[in-house]
């Protein structure tokens, strides 16, 4: 079973040379740390900044520079910076490759659900709707079960969505699943991780066709 | 040249009234306008539509406002930081529309561009969408936003000269710009206010024709919110 860096890690693997890359909170936000060497990428945050680069030290800390996390960042050579209408015309004009998120429930045919829980959570979806309208590309990074124990890969979610047949891709701490047309077909699995394991956290549909390999991380 | 230089935020501030609608640069806490927001806390105005990307933190930016019930409703994209908010909002003292961030933007440019709405295709099929016109375009279905604008919109920029041109730093850029445009009277706190001619012109972000009030704040704390470190 892989942990949160290693789910980052498997979806560092399908970065690939000269993509823009737009990552959210949490998980999401390790795979900048896991770039495969001899590829070069750019990260999108959507507060507007193009080029971020690691944490400051504490010299280097600037209010005036944050991520769409509030985390204070810096700049790599090379960054742009602009305004929140520019940032979003990069996502919504599909100029950006690649999108990786996390999700409360993503459903078989690629619906996804992660900004409210009601009666409970409402902080709101941030740019997550217009990532996750626009983006052709989009990998979603999160647990394969939730704190219940019960699959949050589910044949439809039960929570409000946040965008409909929009998923291609989801790593999880047990595998690797393509959205298709018959469902979530399983590409990979985690280390020590069978196929029933598989079969028995996932609610959705889910296709298993020849030898499933493990993931190489 | 016109002359925009207000004394001071309480000078800025004149004429906002009860229940006025008002937009609110900033992301976070990043690039708002804190002295402005200082003295609407004083002045006490009440009833007020806040369009701003957040609602601040419990004890800072719109949090003060809000602590006061200063704000009846607000227009936000994500307002998870603040706990007063959440309260007010389940208790049924505040009205909250959430909307995604990219739409609140271009809501506001559009505003401010004469362009009274738009097509995207951010919230289709989602809760958002209920009662929205939908076209396809491509063979994408799409929904109607309408444009946004304020009476005042409240902008935090670097620089600024006396003609209003501004230049903001880093990303406290952010909504600033496009709620720069839209606002029908724009008042700009700046930390460094200085004579026409010392910005260059090739670098202005927010030209003066959309800033009506310019004054150098007083005091800029700039909380940072998640003070993440490289060790």
């Amino acid at each position: 079973m892989l942990d949160k860096d290693g789910i980052a890690k498997r979806i560092a693997q399908e970065l690939q040379d000269g993509w823009y890359v737009n990552l959210g909170i949490g998980i999401p936000t390790l795979v900048a740390n896991y770039i495969p060497k001899g590829i070069s990428v750019e990260f999108q945050s959507e507060n507007g900044l193009l080029g971020m680069g690691p944490f400051p030290t504490e010299e280097e800390v600037d209010a005036d520079l944050i991520n769409a996390g509030k985390q204070t960042v810096t700049t790599l050579p090379g960054a742009s910076i602009f305004d929140s209408s520019t940032s979003f015309a990069m996502i919504r004009g599909q100029h950006v490759q690649l999108t990786v998120l996390g999700a409360m429930e993503v459903a078989d045919d690629g619906d996804i659900a992660n900004w409210k829980i009601p009666g409970k959570m409402v902080k709101g979806m941030g740019g997550a709707m217009d990532l996750v309208a626009s983006a052709e590309n989009i990998i979603v990074a999160m647990m394969h079960t939730n704190r219940a124990g019960k699959s949050k890969l589910l044949r439809e979610c039960t929570l409000p969505i946040t965008g409909i047949k929009c998923v291609k891709k989801v790593v999880t701490n047990l595998a690797v699943l393509d959205i298709t047309p018959e469902g979530f077909r399983l590409v990979e699995r985690a280390p020590s991780i069978s196929v029933e394991d598989i079969k028995n956290a996932t609610e959705g549909r889910l296709v298993v066709e020849g030898d499933i390999p493990e993931m190489k991380i | 040249m016109i002359n925009k230089v207000v004394a001071n935020a309480q000078e800025a501030i004149q004429g906002i009234e009860d229940n006025m609608t008002l937009m609110l640069g900033g992301f976070g806490l990043c690039g708002i306008p804190e002295n402005c927001i200082s003295a609407l806390v004083e002045a006490n105005i009440t009833g007020l539509t806040c369009i701003s990307n957040n609602a601040g933190v419990d004890d800072f930016g719109l949090g003060l406002l809000l602590r006061k019930k200063q704000i009846k409703k607000m227009i936000s994209s994500y307002v998870g930081e603040n706990a007063e908010f959440e309260h007010q909002m389940l208790s049924g003292d505040l009205e909250v529309d959430l909307i995604p961030q990219g739409s609140l933007a271009e809501r506001c440019r559009a505003g401010g561009a004469g362009i009274p709405a738009f097509f995207t295709p951010a919230g289709y099929g989602t809760e958002i969408a209920e009662g929205k016109e939908v076209r396809v375009f491509n063979g994408k279905p799409h929904i109607l936003e309408s444009a946004l604008t304020a009476n005042y919109a409240i902008v935090k920029a670097w620089k600024g000269d006396r003609a209003g041109n501004l230049i903001y730093k880093g990303t406290a850029m952010n909504f600033n710009p496009p709620m720069a445009m839209a606002g029908k009277i724009t008042i700009a706190e700046v930390e460094e206010l200085v004579e026409p001619g010392a910005l260059d012109p090739n670098f202005i972000h927010t030209p003066g024709i959309f800033v009506q009030r310019i004054f150098r704040g007083e005091i800029f704390e700039k909380r940072i919110e998640q003070r993440t470190i490289t060790k």
